[in-house]
């Protein structure tokens, strides 16, 4: 069953259209020019309860406004949305306390007190008794490897630390719905590797869904079997990384290493030549073409190694971006 | 376009038991976030409490018009500060003169708000989105840390008024259980007041992301209507018939009057107070929901 479902959501925010230059700001201080920037263009997607979903895009793509919008704290221009049974929006009790919104460098922990003061509030406010709050806090703070760092003042505790506080303070209230805005934003391999196990070890044990957003594609394709690719505002892929990757590349990366070394031109014939240095050489082959290609290679050249494997996922989004060749 | 609807389901009836059980279910709910958030900002204020106790002293502006007022106030010749004499024909001896003053210091330690300054900057730094997510009105925060504020100030405040007698020995007075008890009420409603108006500038912020510099628009009639820099007494009867069509008597005068003994209408007073309460609090209320409706969470 669907617990968060989007259809043609979109979001449109007026912003103030100002020159640079002394001209362009006493033109800006008579009569103020504004524009309609479209940050969320349509979105419709859904997600069953319990999955775990990566939101992917580049910077200004709408993740970020798409996740405030569902989870009500931004309000849509178009569309509806619907989470938990209810209109976001409308922030009633009842859905607040199915629902946590984590930003990571954003937070809600009181920064001079230690985390400890901020999940008394928090027990209190979600109406928790003692008992319950003191087993639950106990549980996370043991899942997410928290100590004596509950008693220290926030601002004395590391970034990963101070994280997994937040993440701690974000779930006291067992919510069903999370929405994740890069968790793991400037942390250490180490500290994000940590969360991520976190993140999956609470979806296990609690059953909740899972809309993340991250930069770091290490957390999605470690988390999420399902991706949501947002560009310039619309949905551009809904479906696992794999699918994401044949889509954007109907290509296979081909890597050789050969006896001799051989130059660019010598390749031209089997495929898209990626790298040629020396013996070393990269190629994009056609999927369709792949046996084909690879059995002529092994023919034509004395080839050392030959591997063969999707292309980075990271190289293939960047390059999407970049072109900004939707399709 | 599919319309949705919540809460369509018809209520069922509820015996009054039910009501009553739901009633103190509220009332515990409510008196557990108000203990937590309270513990939680007393320990936040009383980690500056060096900066509370710089705030408290800089809000010796009644002194300083005290020292204005005295040497305004000559008294005729051969008689001395707290002798009794009329300051320069306002109604007020020296020692009263004091004593308000005092007082209205007192009155404006325990009434003033900051809620714009704190919610703007929130607000801005993107701190107020975790609020909204939660299921508590964000206002209750800002009350709670004013009200911990308040407590830590006490002592400090305790402290310039045992100074001030220890210097004006002649001003020292014990005013009436009743008058005290009715004083605090005062500063409470006064502070009320305070908040309510604060807030409403604070809201503001939905639509401008400087809402304070609105509030300095306020704090010029604020400063003179209030009675902070000279009893009502000192003004032209019509500005001063006009001040009590503002809140701004009620803030500092009214309480500062009462708890130093002077002849005021308790009852009409009170009376505007909670009159101004009934009016701020649902124009609150209102620009609270018309404003996050347009919240675009900025800096979030």
């Amino acid at each position: 069953m669907a617990i968060i479902r989007a259809e043609t959501l979109s979001k449109t925010y007026r912003v103030a259209d100002k020159q640079p230059g002394l001209a362009g700001t006493l033109r800006h201080f008579v009569q103020r020019r504004h524009r309609d920037v479209a940050a969320v263009k349509g979105v419709s997607f859904t997600i069953e309860a319990g999955e775990m979903v990566g939101f992917l895009g580049p910077n200004g793509a709408g993740k970020t406004t798409t996740l405030k919008m569902l989870s009500g704290l931004i309000h849509p221009s178009g569309g509806m949305a619907e989470v938990a049974g209810h209109l976001p929006q409308r922030r009633q009790a009842d859905f607040l306390r199915q629902i946590t919104l984590v930003m990571g460098q954003k937070q809600q922990l009181i920064w001079d007190l230690p985390p400890l003061d901020s999940l008394r509030v928090n027990a209190a406010v979600y109406g928790l008794d003692d008992a319950t709050a003191r087993r639950r806090i106990a549980e996370l703070a043991d899942m997410l490897e928290l100590g004596e760092e509950l008693t220290r003042p926030v601002r004395k505790l590391s970034l990963g630390q101070r994280m997994k506080a937040e993440l701690l303070a974000a779930l006291l209230h067992q919510p069903a719905v999370l929405f994740l805005d890069e968790p793991t934003l400037g942390l250490d391999i180490n500290a994000q590797a940590r969360v991520r196990a976190f993140l999956a070890d609470y979806n296990r044990r609690h059953g909740a869904t899972v809309l993340l957003t991250s930069h770091y594609l290490a957390d999605i394709t470690a988390l999420c079997p399902r991706v949501l690719l947002i560009h310039e505002g619309g949905l551009f892929h809904d479906g696992s990384l794999r699918e994401l990757s044949s889509r954007l590349a109907p290509c296979r990366l081909v890597r050789l290493e050969l006896e001799e070394p051989r130059p660019a031109a010598a390749f031209v014939s089997y495929g898209e030549v990626e790298a040629c240095d020396g013996r070393d050489v990269r190629l994009l082959v056609e999927r369709e073409r792949l046996t084909e290609v690879v059995a002529r290679l092994l023919a034509d050249l004395e080839v050392r190694d030959l591997e063969v494997s999707d292309p980075p996922i990271e190289e293939l989004i960047g390059r999407l971006f970049r072109q900004g060749a939707v399709t | 376009m599919r319309v949705w609807r919540q809460g369509d389901a018809p209520r069922r009836k509820r015996s009054l038991g039910q009501l009553v059980w739901g009633l103190g279910r509220r009332l515990h709910h409510g008196w557990r976030v108000a203990r937590a958030l309270f513990s939680s900002q007393y320990a936040l204020m009383l980690e500056y409490r060096a900066e509370t106790a710089l705030w408290a002293l800089s809000g010796i502006l009644p002194f300083i018009m005290l020292g204005i007022w005295s040497q305004l106030a000559v008294p005729p010749a051969g008689l001395g500060p707290g002798s009794g004499a009329d300051a320069g024909g306002i109604g007020l001896d020296q020692v009263q003169l004091s004593r308000y003053f005092l007082c209205a210091f007192v009155a404006r330690q325990f009434s003033v708000a900051w809620v714009v300054y704190a919610f703007e900057e929130d607000a801005l730094q993107g701190r107020l989105s975790p609020y909204l997510l939660q299921p508590l009105q964000p206002l209750w925060r800002y009350v709670a840390a004013h009200l911990a504020e308040q407590l830590t100030r006490l002592p400090f405040v305790v402290l310039i008024a045992a100074v001030f007698f220890l210097l004006q020995p002649a001003a020292l007075w014990i005013p009436s259980p009743a008058r005290i008890v009715a004083t605090v009420l005062a500063i409470w409603l006064a502070f009320s007041i305070n908040f309510l108006m604060q807030s409403c500038i604070a809201i503001l912020c939905f639509w401008s992301e400087r809402a304070s510099a609105l509030e300095r628009l306020l704090f010029i009639p604020y400063l003179f209507l209030s009675g902070l820099v000279a009893p009502l007494q000192v003004f032209p009867p019509a500005l001063r018939a006009a001040a009590h069509w503002t809140p701004f008597p009620y803030m500092v005068a009214f309480p500062a009057q009462l708890l130093a003994g002077g002849a005021v209408p308790i009852a009409a007073s009170f009376a505007a107070m909670v009159g101004w309460i009934s009016l701020l609090l649902p124009i609150t209320l209102l620009l609270w929901r018309a404003g996050v409706r347009r919240y675009s969470a900025m800096g979030a």
